[in-house]
Formats: C-alpha cells, sequence, structure tokens
C-alpha cells in the first residue's frame, strides 16, 4: 500500500474533496499499521501527530488561495538534521537530544508556504555519518520491504517512511549518496539535486561543500514535486545558486527520443553483482526502445572517489561539529575545568563512527599533513569533476549507473567502516562533482530492490527527471519484480 | 650590572618589531549576519542563529564591510587583491560559539603595502611595511570576574567585523612603534572605517619584538607582547620586554618563542599552550571565493577621502599655515574639516587657525566633545571672526561673545547687540569715558602728560573697564594722546 500521490493529494485539497486533516490521518493509521514506532521499523526520531494536526487544521484556511500551495495538504517526513521549531531537531546524535531549532530551516518554511505538512522528524545516521541507518542514538531504522535489512543511509528514517507508504515525499540529506544509497534499497526514487540548488540554511553542517538536501518520493513525479519546491535562491545560503528552477513536473516527460545516455565503464567493473548488472541491462534496453542513444563512456577517476571522500568530508566535519562543545545548546557533561567538560561532553555525545570522522578530520588538516590529505583531495576533486564536465561537454545528456554495488545488506552484517564506506562507491562521485543525480527503482533481487542512478551536468535536473520518467513508466511493475 | 653596562649592552643590541592591529570596522551589522554591531548593549542582546553558531545556521558577508575593509587597504598603499578566500580557524575557546573564527589566511584581502611615520636625522622618510591585512570576524567575550567559580560568556561581539593590519618587521625602536601606530590610526580616521577606541577595543595591538645584534641581518627569536590597552603602553611594554631579551641573551640565554601578557608594568608570560595551537586552517565551505570587480576597486580608489599627508601639504599650501598649525589642524579629519571652512567663510586662514587651535580647541578639551557636534558651527564661528575683523566688535569682547555661542548657540550679531558688545568708536562716547578717568586719576593723567608714556596703557585699560571691553582701542589711543600731550 503506498501513500497518495502529491498531485492527487494537492487536486483534492484544493477542491475540498478531502482534508489535510484526513490525508494526515491516513498517514498517522498507516505508520500505527506498519509498525513505524521504536519497537518497529523505528522509522522516526521524533513525531508529533498534535502538531500535524493543528498544521493540517490551518490549510482549510487557504483553500481560498488563487493558487493552491503545490504541496497543499500533503504530509512531509523530515530528516532529523533538518532544522524544524516545532519538533526537536537532534542529528541522531545524544549530543542534541531535546533540542529545539528556534529558527526553521528555508526548505521547510518553503514546504510549510507549500501547504506541506511537516510530519515528523526521521531516524538516520548520527549527524549523516553513515550508510546504513544503524548509528543512531534511537537505535536502527529497518528496512520496510524487509525488516531484518538496513534501510541504507544515512536517510534511512526518511527512505522507509516513503517505502512504508506513510508518507509520498520525504526530505532527506546528501553528502556522499544518503538520499539515493537509501532509496535504492528501500526500492523508492531519491534525489540529489546541483549543489547549490538547494538552500542548506537550516540543514545541520557535516561536510559543507558536499552537503545537499535531496527528496524521496515514491514517484519519479513525486520526488520532481518536492524538488519544484525547496529548489531556488536562498539569501541566507551564500552557496545556493542564483538560477531559475524549471518546471520539473513538466520536464517528466516520457519522450527521450534524441537524449544521449552515457554508459561509465568504471560504474560496470567485472567485479558488480551479475544480477544487479542484469537489472541495469534491462533498464538499458528499455531507454534504448524508447529512442535514446546509449554509449559507453569513462570517468577515469572514479576510483579515488571513495578516498578522496573520506578526506574531505570528514575534514569539514572535525570543524563543522567543533560546536557541539556543551557551552549553549545540547548535552553538556561536567569534567575537570574547561578541557574537562570539552572532553566529557563530547566523548559522551557522540557515537563511535562520528569520532571516528572527526579524529580522522582533525589529522588530515594538521600542519604537516594538510598538503599530503586536503590539499591533495582537492586537486583530485578537481579531476573528478573534470571528467563529468568533458563526459557532459562530448554530447551525453545523462549518465547511467547501478545505485550501490548491493542490495539492502542485514542489519549488523557490515561491522568493517571501510567496507561500509564502499556503500557509496558509485554515489560519492556526484557529491564531490557537485552535479545532480537522482536513483529510481529499476527491479528486485531475491525481494530486494536495486537502484538505478541517473547523473546529469550541473543544474540540468530537468533532463534527469526527463530520463527517469521514462524508463519509470516502461519498466511498470518490472520495477517492483 | 651597572648602569654603564646595561646602557652600553642596550645599545650594542636592535629592537626589531612587527605589530598586528585588530581594527572594528564601522558597520551597523555584523559580519556574517544582520545582528547589530553595537558596543554596549545588554549581553547577548545582539545575537542571532548565526553569531550563537546554532545548528544550521550559515554565513552571509557583509558588502558594507568589504567595502570598508577596501577602503582602509587602499589608504595603507596595499595591493587589494581582486580573489581572497575565507578560511576556517579552528579552535575550542566558550566564546568562540562555531570552534572556529572565520578568517582569511593564505589569501587575504589586500598584500604589500605601507605607511610613513616621519623621517630620518637625514630627512629620508620612515617607511614601514605593511605586509597584508585580512577581514575577519571577532569573536565573543569570557568573563570570568563577574560570577564566582564560573565564567559567563556574550556574545555580542561574536560576529563584529574586524580587520588585522599586519606590519613587516621594519620598526626599530619603541618610538617608532608608537609613531606607526598613531600614523595608523591618522590614516584610519581619515578614511572613517572604525571608531578605533581601544577602550571599547574596536582597535586592538599586539606586538612581535625580538632583539638581534647591531649589524646583524637575521631575526632573533620572538615574543608577542598582547594586552596593551593603549599606545604609550605598547611603547612602555616593548621597552620592558626588549630589555628582558637583552638581558637573557646577555646572560647567554635563549628567547623562547612565546606570548607575553602585559600588565600595565611588566610582561609575564601567557598559559604556555598558546602560540603552539595547530588551527588547522582550510577554505571556509560555506563562503564563495570573495571577488572584487577590478573596476570597483579603482572606483573607491578614486572615492577615497583625501588622506593626511596630501592634506597636511595641501594646508600649508593653500592656507600658508607653519609647519606647528599644519600639524595639529590635521590631526583629525573632523577638526580640519572644521578648519576649513572656518577657513573658507572667513577668507583669512591665520586669524581661523588662531581660533580655532585657541578658543575652539581650549572649549572642546574642557567639554571633552567631538567637534562634529559642537554648537559653534563653522559658519557662525566665521561671522564671529567677521564681525573682530570689521570692528565692529573688539577682539576681548569676541572671546565674550564666543563663550555665550558656545553656551547658547546664538549667532554672534544677535549677542553682540544682546549684550551690548557691540565695538563704540563713536567720538563723544569715548571723551565722556576719558575725561571720567583722567578725573578719577589725576596723577596718572598728570605724568603721563609730563612724559611718562608707560602710563599710557593704564588709562586706557581703565576706561576698557568702564567701557567693558566695547570702548574701540585704537580710537581710544588717539583721542587721549590728542587730549593729554597736545
Amino acid at each position: 500500500m503506498t501513500a497518495r500521490c502529491c498531485a492527487d493529494v494537492r487536486s483534492d485539497t484544493a477542491a475540498g474533496r478531502v482534508t489535510a486533516a484526513d490525508t494526515l490521518t491516513a498517514a498517522i493509521d498507516r505508520a500505527h499499521d506498519v509498525g513505524a514506532g521504536r519497537e518497529g521499523l523505528n522509522i522516526f526520531a521524533w513525531r508529533d501527530d498534535d502538531d500535524a494536526r493543528r498544521q493540517a487544521a490551518t490549510i482549510g484556511d487557504r483553500l481560498a488561495d488563487t493558487t493552491p500551495g503545490a504541496l497543499l495538504g500533503v504530509p512531509i517526513a523530515v530528516k532529523d538534521n533538518i532544522a524544524t521549531r516545532t519538533m526537536p531537531t537532534t542529528c541522531g546524535s545524544r549530543i542534541l537530544e531535546g533540542y529545539v531549532s528556534p529558527y526553521e530551516a528555508t526548505v521547510v518554511r518553503r514546504l510549510r508556504e507549500a501547504g506541506g505538512i511537516v510530519f515528523g522528524k526521521t531516524n538516520m545516521d548520527e549527524f549523516a555519518m553513515g550508510s546504513s541507518t544503524e548509528h543512531s542514538a534511537y537505535g536502527p531504522t529497518r528496512n520496510p520491504i524487509a525488516p531484518d535489512r538496513v534501510p541504507g543511509g544515512s536517510s534511512g528514517g526518511s527512505a522507509a517512511a516513503v517505502a512504508s507508504g506513510i508518507v509520498s515525499i520525504a526530505l532527506g540529506s546528501e553528502t556522499g549518496g544518503s538520499v539515493r544509497q537509501p532509496a535504492a534499497f528501500c526500492g523508492i526514487v531519491g534525489v540529489k539535486p546541483t549543489y547549490g540548488r538547494v538552500s542548506r540554511f537550516g540543514l545541520v553542517a557535516f561536510a559543507s561543500s558536499l552537503d545537499q538536501v535531496g527528496v524521496f518520493g515514491q514517484t519519479v513525479d513525486d520526488a520532481a514535486r518536492g524538488l519544484a519546491v525547496i529548489a531556488g535562491h536562498d539569501e541566507m545560503d551564500s552557496t545556493s545558486a542564483d538560477i531559475a528552477v524549471p518546471d520539473y513536473t513538466a520536464a517528466a516527460s516520457t519522450d527521450v527520443k534524441g537524449l544521449v545516455v552515457g554508459l561509465p565503464k568504471e560504474y560496470f567493473p567485472a567485479s558488480l553483482d551479475p544480477a544487479i548488472r542484469a537489472k541495469c541491462d534491462a533498464a538499458i534496453a528499455h531507454l534504448k526502445a524508447l529512442g535514446a542513444t546509449v554509449k559507453e563512456v569513462s570517468l577515469p577517476h572514479t576510483d579515488l572517489a571513495i578516498p578522496v571522500y573520506y578526506i574531505i568530508a570528514p575534514a569539514e566535519a572535525s570543524s563543522n561539529l567543533a560546536r557541539f562543545d556543551g557551552v549553549r545548546y545540547g548535552l553538556r557533561i561536567t569534567g575537570d575545568g574547561l578541557r574537562g567538560m570539552y572532553e566529557a561532553t563530547r566523548s559522551g555525545g557522540f557515537g563511535s563512527e562520528v569520532t571516528r570522522r572527526i579524529l580522522l578530520g582533525t589529522y588530515v588538516l594538521s600542519a604537516g599533513y594538510y598538503d599530503a590529505y586536503y590539499r591533495k583531495a582537492q586537486q583530485v576533486r578537481t579531476l573528478i569533476a573534470n571528467d563529468f564536465r568533458r563526459v557532459f561537454d562530448s554530447g551525453v545528456h545523462v549518465l547511467f549507473t547501478p545505485t550501490a554495488p548491493s542490495t539492502a545488506f542485514p542489519i549488523g552484517a557490515i561491522s568493517d567502516p571501510y567496507e561500509m564506506y564502499l556503500s557509496d562507491i558509485f554515489t560519492a562521485t556526484a557529491n564531490l562533482a557537485g552535479v545532480p543525480a537522482m536513483s529510481i527503482p529499476i527491479g528486485r533481487i531475491g525481494g530486494l530492490p536495486v537502484g538505478g542512478q541517473f547523473l546529469a551536468t550541473h543544474f540540468d535536473e530537468a533532463r534527469m527527471f526527463n530520463a527517469a520518467y521514462a524508463l519509470e513508466r516502461a519498466l511498470g511493475a518490472e520495477a517492483r519484480a | 650590572m651597572t648602569t654603564a653596562d646595561s646602557k652600553t649592552a642596550g645599545e650594542s643590541w636592535e629592537m626589531v618589531v612587527g605589530l598586528e592591529v585588530h581594527v572594528q570596522l564601522k558597520t551597523r551589522t555584523k559580519i556574517f549576519c544582520s545582528c547589530s554591531a553595537e558596543y554596549g548593549a545588554a549581553p547577548n542582546a545582539n545575537t542571532c542563529p548565526v553569531c550563537l553558531a546554532l545548528p544550521g545556521a550559515l554565513p552571509v558577508l557583509n558588502a558594507h564591510a568589504v567595502a570598508l575593509a577596501t577602503r582602509a587597504v587602499l589608504a595603507l598603499n596595499c595591493e587589494v587583491q581582486p580573489v581572497s578566500v575565507f578560511a576556517r580557524k579552528n579552535y575550542f575557546y566558550p566564546d568562540l560559539p562555531k570552534g572556529y573564527q572565520i578568517s582569511q589566511f593564505d589569501k587575504p584581502l589586500a598584500l604589500r603595502g605601507w605607511i610613513e611615520i616621519g623621517t630620518r636625522a637625514d630627512h629620508s622618510p620612515i617607511r614601514i611595511g605593511v605586509t597584508r591585512v585580512h577581514m575577519e570576524e571577532d569573536a565573543g567575550k569570557s568573563i570570568h570576574d563577574r560570577f564566582p567559580g564560573v565564567t559567563a560568556v556574550d556574545l555580542n561581539r561574536s560576529g563584529v567585523p574586524l580587520i588585522e593590519i599586519v606590519s613587516e618587521p621594519d620598526i626599530r625602536s619603541a618610538e617608532e612603534a608608537g609613531a606607526y601606530l598613531r600614523v595608523l590610526k591618522q590614516i584610519l580616521e581619515y578614511v572613517d572605517v572604525s571608531d578605533l577606541n581601544m577602550e571599547e577595543g574596536s582597535l586592538r595591538v599586539d606586538a612581535n619584538v625580538s632583539a638581534r645584534r647591531r649589524g646583524d641581518t637575521k631575526l632573533g627569536t620572538k615574543t608577542e607582547v598582547k594586552n596593551v590597552n593603549s599606545f604609550s603602553g605598547v611603547e612602555r611594554a616593548l621597552e620592558v620586554e626588549f630589555a628582558r631579551h637583552v638581558a637573557v641573551l646577555e646572560a647567554g640565554g635563549a628567547i623562547e618563542q612565546q606570548t607575553m601578557l602585559w600588565d600595565g608594568s611588566t610582561v609575564r608570560p601567557a598559559r604556555s599552550k598558546e602560540g603552539s595551537h595547530d588551527y588547522r586552517y582550510f577554505p571556509e565551505p560555506d563562503l564563495p571565493p570573495l571577488i572584487l570587480d577590478l573596476q570597483w576597486i579603482e572606483k573607491e580608489r578614486h572615492d577615497l577621502p583625501e588622506l593626511p599627508a596630501a592634506r597636511r601639504k595641501r594646508f600649508a599650501s593653500e592656507y600658508k599655515l607653519g609647519e606647528y598649525d599644519v600639524e595639529v589642524l590635521t590631526s583629525n579629519p573632523r577638526l580640519a574639516d572644521y578648519y576649513e571652512s572656518v577657513a573658507r567663510a572667513h577668507g583669512e586662514p591665520k586669524a581661523a587657525a588662531n581660533w580655532v587651535m585657541g578658543e575652539v580647541m581650549a572649549t572642546l578639551k574642557t567639554s571633552d566633545e567631538d567637534i562634529t557636534r559642537f554648537r559653534v558651527r563653522p559658519a557662525d564661528l566665521a561671522a564671529l571672526l567677521g564681525l573682530v575683523r570689521d570692528g565692529v566688535v573688539s577682539h576681548t569682547a569676541a572671546k565674550q561673545i564666543f563663550a555665550r555661542m558656545v553656551a547658547t548657540g546664538d549667532q554672534p550679531a544677535q549677542i553682540a547687540e544682546r549684550e551690548g558688545l557691540v565695538k563704540v568708536d563713536d567720538d563723544s562716547q569715548l571723551s565722556t569715558w576719558l575725561d571720567e578717568v583722567i578725573a578719577e586719576h589725576p596723577s596718572e593723567a598728570e605724568r603721563f602728560r609730563s612724559g611718562e608714556k608707560k602710563l599710557q596703557g593704564v588709562l586706557i585699560g581703565a576706561v576698557m573697564k568702564k567701557s567693558k571691553g566695547r570702548a574701540d582701542p585704537r580710537k581710544l589711543t588717539q583721542l587721549l594722546t590728542a587730549r593729554l600731550t597736545s
């Protein structure tokens, strides 16, 4: 069972056929039915149904608006690292336990202005560091498709909220694949926009030069509608681009005749799981049948993405997470003097993966190591970005790849951090290059969803939606088979 | 060591100083958020998610801060960098809410400037190099002595815009350091980028000092002296710290590179870990590089106000003023503006200079008032000077009128009229007063008549007193001479 799509909820709400309260009640019931709570799928870090009902009650007042909001009456799950005024924002971390932001993220403000209802805050790997949503102070989230397995991460709660049919769209965040990989694991659509397309104001920073708010949808259309609402320049974020946002729903056309789809060979290595390759091949066959031109391309620096990512992201994180010091908000554990307080608070407040990355990041920025690690990583990052530029400049419109090297793995199966990091091997490149990318379901292996990834050049999300929408239509029920 | 010995020792060592000056830019709001940057608000009143470093908040650069910083560096003859990059300086401290300070590191706003701080015996200018100037945000304030047992943090200052001006180690004495600071302050006052108030912290100085044997070209190990809150304090602290260096080196010891704190009379080492910080600088990913349009830079350069050196030169040539007058009248731009307005309106630059340097400055000094808020506006003062020049009031009366202008803000002519201070040159009135004085001082009058010329002053003085300063002294003298020598 799925939630009703955004477009229907909006038109029915605007026409008075359903009320926002009805839609919300259905979502609350669905959450109950699927066992979204702590003991079940553990999807949410926080839910406040009374607050959601109050929001829904105000929607009625807006029916007289000449243009109904694009998400009128649509309940939306929001990742726990995106600031909301009425619910806590804790990043799945003990260090922010109970913290309620006095201001709201730009993306949340835009959702509300469009008539959306913040349904709850979703579970996540602590500070978005992880690929399985196992590293949360609230415990692991379970995959609604296979509850003994992870939903992927770090935005696993948001992915699970959509995959379980509670909401039709959810906000996640991406630093190295944290929307696309869980979308693939949960069999839904996940979009990471171009860096700068969506405001980061109110997104708790992990790695500022890579972070971007992303959208999950049950369908490409849902995801496109969600992104259209949150995208666009924000003067509160100096890295947000002042570039017009096209109508993504219009772009979601099935016509891909003449579209040039590149298949980067580095994303189809000999070691790739043959079952995943077979699903990709089937998807590619559909694209060809629809009239797209498919050609092999090369992004030669792809294999450097993970090492580069795990230098840059921890480096920025070590600085971004310095503000959690016990002085102004969040957890404070007193210790011997100031230093003792810092040590007790941060040791007690951060989990092991966060601690590991802070240490890693501190190390690579240290005097004597900066040039060898951080500077070098930035140089390689440029090479990775140039790979994409070259391919897109050569007439390729979109790239198609597998989203992740595996399907959802069992909870607790991966204990080696490096093995976990390799989960992002096909996704981290888009964050490093800043290009938009999205994952859509392309089939299942042994009942577990497989995601196919489209990538496009900077700010060309429309083309990506076009390809994804066509493939989604062509696959039909095959996407869940 | 005897005094003579230490003197000899001191003379064989050379002081080498470089100064780091932090200047708060005079913006209405902070550098990365829209909070007020005003000094003196209730603790933590001027804060928001950005300057409190709440999760998810992001910096947005204040364009006015960039404009002021650019104006400052142009006035310091710096090369403005068309691309500069903000960087994070990472360290933990309770008054540093983000755990890093947004500053500029390897790509600062400006490089390679200089200022001239005077001339040597051979009249060659003493030029001190400015290594670099970068923009940064201020930290908050830790208050250790307000509440027993705890430290309070006030983040009103967090995010206030600063520039840091780093000099070359070109300074060779405490006096040169003082001169550098005074000239620097004067230039910054002229371009009007800061309040430059050391007490309020809008101007702060850290001094790097080392000692080397005269003739050596290699720099000695330096120490950084912090916590100095006046220019004369910098001079004294440098003397004291330099003497300590020399004593250590003379005794065969080595100077440890460290931060020293000045307490008004002595220096003591700061906590030893200071200075050994690894700040882990890296480019600030939340802010794109600061790119300045070359045409904009040229426009800013063109729009710079007249700088002190140029103004001194112009005052000397245009108003034919002596060196001392020029020095005093150009000491700050507001005084210079005031003087120029008076001089232009009145047309006699020297008389204007005398009045501004005399009555005006004395009054301001007594009331500790800023000249821009001074009640006697330049046009009013020029009008008063006009009355003196035209013989309408005497110089003595003018001073009385001036005092009334300060008190009331009224026009000089009006005051002269109202208070009966208009000069009397009417023969019959003057003769009447003269007759009375002669009658009252018969012996003095007699002695004057018989040739004791020095008594003229006594008699004239008596008339002036009787006339309450209104009598025209020139005319009175003529009458007296005519009366008693004919």
